[in-house]
């Protein structure tokens, strides 16, 4: 065991942690973070993406010991209180999802997209989202949350 | 995953040091590959040296004709620099390629071609382009690193440390993704050089070879449809559910042609 | 006006906002005060006997609890999981019901199968000492496929003869031979429906716990139906009764269909939770969902289609080949039987229908319904071979199709299949889904393909689905050993808001919303102040779940009627606070009023006086305002539609690009049409990966080639384009929402549409023989270069 310490949310933490233990596990069974969600085990999924250092990454496939130091981001840290993030609201508004498994990953991975592209067309989304499955939209109106959440958050 | 103990590298020389001092130590670059592995329980390393954080190791330059790529550079910092779009763009759009935009955010070049899956897409560029790996003890060149499936001629504990790759006249990477993983079930990559044609294939085969026939064709006249007629053997590609042999080899032409067409 | 959060309404899903945020509360999200990990050892064999398992070194290893075999079940009188309908073959015999214990006995039947469990203080401590585990396995040789099944290769259970399950008939041969024998025309196409996962993306997660100052059992796990988990679960396998049994189904991350079935862990969890008087969690990883979550289709059928001269159908006759798996999953023999063959006339008058269905025991994971469950193998068959007569007689398929519509004034239409059909309106659906594809445009598009290169085909499908499974009386007659009514409770509240209780679980299907909004225009109160609640048989009276399109269909009509009962006692207290006759009162957005005075009293107001009965009808009423029904449905419904796929097809590769993808559905009524077309696109998704991508591969002996998503292609964003989607309405005669249901429907639809385009955009390069699903790359480059 040794110790490993980064920032979640914008809040300093820090554990005991093996050196196998996967950063996802960090953060949903040290700190109890589970909204990020583990959806297969050969890095296809996505539903465990997150941003570290304001990159998204899977954290099925990066050790927590990996993240020492880093500034770590988490669905749970997008909404201010009751408000929501404009690319949640856009999930939202836009019916992008419905068992809600597979939507923490995809929501950190758009807000990652529209970082670089504020105002990116259909295909964009279509070829970035390549790294997370939903098995319940059909990705349709995940697409138009997207292109939409994309432009809220840069308007 | 088994028990092991995690070290980060300090240097180059750090790492190759624990490594060397481990009973059964393995490298770490973005444990793209070596995480899953090591998930699914098909590794016990003793030891796990953490080189992806290195800064010495990260980073493009671009020096005369050469364009060098730090070996724990991300996909995506290749696939995003200026500098790799300008001097070599199918470097670049090979690296955007790779994986997907989180694989891209942590895979590096260096973890790439020192793993060597047939299917991946690095071992393509570095082949086709004529590239040259350097690592901590010396300078390889690509045609002489990738040896075999997962297979390079790194001897144990050596360290890739960067990969100049000399600017092109001209070069386009094509790839067939399998339907299912993404990774290349054939990937083409097609150079114009000073000094001839490279037509190097990814994907097909154990490990990525180079296609002599097609360059001789290209060579004579720079055009796709110098391929035509110019077929590549089906004997020892791979075979899988996703493709056949022949499948593979058919595709290896209409990639390639694609290829040269995209050199412009 | 019309409420905006009421029927009708796109009204944005009340369930989003732990979702968006995070907060859903998923199985394996909890964890149990002193809760320890189960790991399965599981088999790397399709088939062997156990000759010896040795737990010993296990037992001794760091942080490990305990290690059970399928003997300490089996002295513990631990049953095997039962089977939920029985089937009967054409002599009369019930179908071969084989021992399906929970952890293997004296042999190994698929990889996966498991052999043992080991519970420890941690995951990494179950998983280390799972691998300690030393199994002496005797190799069998494997049936991977029905073919080796059928050749006798090996015997999957001693029981079962040539390994058949059953050989099922319905309909008369003789009749449909002599019919056919005096067509114009007989079409005959051999199809495989190929197996698929259905891999929703929540892996499956089960978490046992044992009470031991009550003496209750709760099974936390991923469910599509808690209450029926708990029937099969306490009635059959642990012999728990239902009062010391609680099943919760929290958040679950998707299921179609594979969540239905009861699995061996949750049964082992529960049990061995009591014995070692600790929680236990289970959480399946992907590698595992794949060997063990129940598979979907596995048929291979040759179809006859006899025509008369005109194109008028005159007989199909259906052979089919279904794969059961290794043993029998909870309602696998129904899945190629009822829920399939009875649909088998579709959309057409064809007068003759015959279906004979044999069904075999395979060393592979259990096959049991998903997405759709039969009647896309029955669409499948039915829209294929439609489609390849329209070719093989040079008619236009839509007209071919228009041609043998059972017509809109026919309905109630009996079917030569045991169906009866209540409503529908075929043609309206195929004009739609024609014109939003432009269908008179395709051969300029095609056209412009063969230009550019390229091969372009269109492709319909024109389904039809038996869903709001189901009346119980009908099923059971058929071999159900259950009914398939549903339940529902509404609570009013004394301050007016309403809680609901009902049977069904939403898993995506957004039922928080859609019973809210019913609520909220029946009772008028805003919709934030109803809340439905689901998947906790402690909360719940009863219910059947969720699956074959039927939460609204039935477990809304529950509720309607529930929502009945309480508007007729709220009307008396109305009528008592108003001094009038419960006769005169009536009750519109909101309000009590009578009929010709000024005279009104508010809901609220009303449930105020239900809990506060100072001034209440005490000789007529009792306190309160909370109703209950149970609603057992008269008939299936039958949503139908027309969908059409348009395909691209570049021969150099084979590769096929989905140019476009229309889809005009009747699902009678529609609630919240936001949610339905989600529902549709999600189906169209999992249709098209069936036809394009998806595909279950086996070896001959019975090793899983894909045993993970890096071999089994899942549909992701850039393989699909938008979907077109439109609804036309012929309300449900016979239910009170007039509702159908539409979570299938793509699912149903889909694969013909695209392979009849991927099969049409081929034959116009001179492939007359049709490849099977999925048509991926390989498979279209080969077949377009044998020709």
């Amino acid at each position: 065991m040794s110790s490993v310490s980064m920032t979640i949310n914008g809040k300093q933490v820090s554990g005991e942690v093996e050196g196998r233990t996967l950063l996802v596990d960090f953060l949903r069974e040290h700190q109890r973070l589970t909204g990020t969600h583990v959806g297969c085990d050969t890095t296809q999924c996505g539903a465990c993406t997150i941003h570290v250092n304001g990159e998204a990454v899977k954290s099925c496939t990066m050790l927590a010991a990996q993240a020492e130091g880093a500034d770590v981001s988490t669905i749970e840290g997008l909404a201010d209180g009751d408000n929501l993030h404009p690319m949640q609201e856009a999930f939202r508004e836009h019916h992008g999802l419905q068992c809600g498994f597979c939507t923490p990953g995809m929501i950190m991975s758009a807000t990652a997209l529209a970082k670089r592209n504020p105002n990116p067309s259909e295909s964009d989304v279509r070829h970035w989202l390549e790294g997370n499955l939903c098995r319940c939209t059909g990705y349709h109106n995940i697409v138009k949350a997207v292109m939409a959440g994309a432009r809220a958050m840069n308007a | 995953m088994y028990e092991f103990n995690y070290h980060k590298a300090g240097s180059v020389a750090d790492a190759a040091a624990k490594v060397a001092g481990a009973d059964d130590g393995t490298l770490m670059a973005g444990g793209m590959t070596l995480i899953p592995t090591l998930k699914q329980r098909l590794a016990m390393p003793s030891d796990v040296v953490d080189i992806g954080q290195l800064g010495d190791l990260k980073g493009v330059s671009v020096s005369g004709g050469t364009v060098s790529v730090g070996a724990m550079t991300t996909h995506d910092t290749v696939a995003n620099s200026a500098d790799v779009k300008s001097a070599i763009p199918a470097l670049a759009s090979l690296a955007g390629g790779i994986g997907d935009p989180m694989v891209r955010n942590r895979g590096t070049i260096g973890g790439s071609i020192a793993n060597n899956d047939p299917a991946a897409d690095y071992p393509g560029a570095v082949l086709g382009l004529g590239a040259t790996v350097v690592t901590d003890k010396r300078e390889i060149a690509g045609d002489d690193f990738f040896t075999g499936m997962f297979e390079t001629a790194l001897d144990e504990g050596e360290i890739v440390t960067r990969i100049d790759f000399p600017k092109p006249e001209a070069a386009a990477y094509i790839k067939f993704p399998n339907p299912a993983s993404r990774y290349a079930i054939v990937g083409v990559l097609v150079a114009k050089t000073a000094g001839g044609v490279r037509v190097a294939v990814t994907g097909a085969g154990g490990t990525t070879f180079r296609a002599t026939a097609m360059e001789d064709a290209l060579n004579a006249n720079f055009s796709a449809s110098a391929l035509d007629g110019v077929s590549v053997s089906a004997d020892g590609l791979n075979q899988d559910i996703h493709a056949s042999a022949e499948y593979r080899a058919h595709l290896i032409g209409v990639m390639a042609k694609r290829a040269v067409a995209a050199c412009g | 006006m019309p409420r905006d959060d009421g029927i009708g309404a796109a009204v944005r899903r009340k369930e989003d906002f732990r979702f968006v945020t995070g907060q859903g509360s998923y199985t394996d999200d909890l964890n149990r005060s002193g809760q320890t990990y189960a790991a399965f050892v599981r088999s790397p064999h399709a088939h062997a006997t156990l000759n010896s398992v040795d737990t010993s070194a296990a037992a001794g290893m760091d942080g490990v609890v305990a290690v059970f075999t399928g003997h300490d079940l089996a002295d513990a009188e631990v049953n095997g999981l039962p089977c939920g309908w029985q089937v009967h073959s054409k002599d009369g015999e019930p179908m071969v019901e084989p021992a399906h214990p929970a952890l293997a006995q004296g042999k190994v039947r698929h990889v996966g199968d498991a052999v043992a469990v080991v519970i420890a203080e941690t995951l990494t401590q179950a998983r280390a000492a799972a691998e300690a585990v030393d199994v002496d396995y005797g190799v069998l040789p494997g049936i991977g496929n029905m073919s080796a099944a059928k050749a006798g290769k090996a015997q999957v259970h001693e029981e079962a003869a040539n390994n058949q399950c059953y050989d099922w008939e319905l309909g008369d041969e003789a009749e449909i031979d002599a019919a056919l024998a005096g067509a114009a025309h007989v079409v005959e196409l051999p199809l495989v429906n190929n197996r698929l996962i259905a891999n929703p993306i929540e892996p499956r997660v089960a978490i046992g716990d044992f009470d031991t100052a009550t003496g209750e059992h709760t099974l936390y796990t991923t469910s599509q139906n808690p209450h029926v988990i708990r029937l099969l679960m306490g009635a059959f396998v642990l012999g728990l009764p239902e009062h010391k049994l609680r099943v919760v189904a929290p958040d679950v991350g998707g299921g179609f269909g594979t969540k239905i079935f009861h699995y061996a862990e949750e049964a082992i969890v529960t049990w061995a939770a009591a014995k070692v008087r600790r929680p236990i969690k289970w959480t399946s990883d992907r590698s595992e969902a794949f060997m063990t979550d129940a598979h979907g289709r596995d048929h291979e059928t040759v179809a006859k289609l006899g025509l008369d001269a005109d194109g008028k159908f005159l007989a199909l006759k259906v052979e089919t080949d279904a794969n059961m798996g290794a043993y029998l999953s909870t309602f696998a023999p129904a899945v190629p039987t009822y829920l399939y063959a009875t649909l088998l006339a579709g959309q057409y008058t064809t007068p003759l229908v015959y279906a004979n269905v044999r069904a075999w025991f395979t060393n592979t994971v259990p096959v049991d319904a998903y997405r759709g469950a039969g009647r896309p193998e029955a669409t499948y068959v039915i829209e294929r071979i439609v489609e390849e007569a329209a070719r093989q007689i040079g008619m236009d398929p839509g007209d071919l199709r228009a041609k043998n519509f059972v017509s809109p004034d026919a309905f109630p239409y009996q079917t030569p299949v045991a169906l009866e059909y209540d409503s529908g309106n075929y043609a309206g659906t195929l004009e739609m889904a024609k014109t939003a594809i432009d269908y008179a445009g395709f051969p300029a598009r095609q056209a412009a393909s063969k230009a550019a290169g390229k091969l372009r085909g269109i492709g319909f499908s024109a389904y039809i689905e038996a869903c709001g499974i189901a009346p119980s009386a009908v099923v059971g007659s058929l071999g159900a050993r259950a009914g398939l009514y549903e339940v529902a409770n509404v609570r009013v509240h004394p301050t007016g808001s309403v809680t609901m209780h009902t049977g069904t679980h939403s898993h995506g299907q957004g039922h928080e919303t859609t019973f809210a909004q019913v609520i909220a225009e029946r009772l008028g109160v805003p919709i934030e102040n109803v809340d439905v609640v689901h998947g906790d048989t402690n909360n719940i009276p009863f219910g059947m779940g969720t699956y074959g399109s039927r939460s609204l269909a039935v477990g809304g009509s529950a509720l309607a009627k529930a929502l009945d009962k309480v508007e007729a006692k709220a009307k008396k207290i109305a009528a008592h606070l108003m001094e009038a006759s419960d006769t005169d009162v009536e009750f519109k957005d909101g309000q009590f009023t009578i009929a010709g005075t000024d005279k009104s009293v508010a809901f609220g107001d009303v449930a105020l006086t239900a809990y506060v009965p100072h001034n209440f009808p005490h000789d007529e009423l009792e306190p309160g305002l909370e109703e209950q029904a149970f609603y057992d449905p008269a008939n299936f419904t039958f949503p139908a539609g027309c969908h059409i796929a348009e395909v691209e097809i570049d021969p150099d590769t084979g590769t096929v690009t989905l140019a476009n993808f229309v889809a005009a559905d009747d699902f009678g009524n529609i609630v919240n049409p936001m949610i339905v077309e989600g529902q549709v696109h999600g189906g169209i998704a999992q249709g098209v990966g069936q036809a394009l991508l998806e595909g279950c591969v086996y070896d001959e002996d019975g090793q899983l080639v894909t045993g993970s998503y890096m071999d089994y292609a899942m549909p992701r964003a850039d393989n699909l384009p938008n979907f077109t989607v439109d609804t036309q309405v012929t309300p449900c005669p016979h239910n009170p929402l007039g509702v159908k249901g539409c979570g299938e429907a793509g699912a149903i639809a889909a694969p013909a549409a695209v392979m009849n385009a991927v099969t049409g955009a081929m034959r116009a390069a001179g492939v007359t023989k049709p490849i099977d699903m999925p048509a991926t790359p390989s498979k279209v480059w080969t077949a377009l270069n044998a020709s």
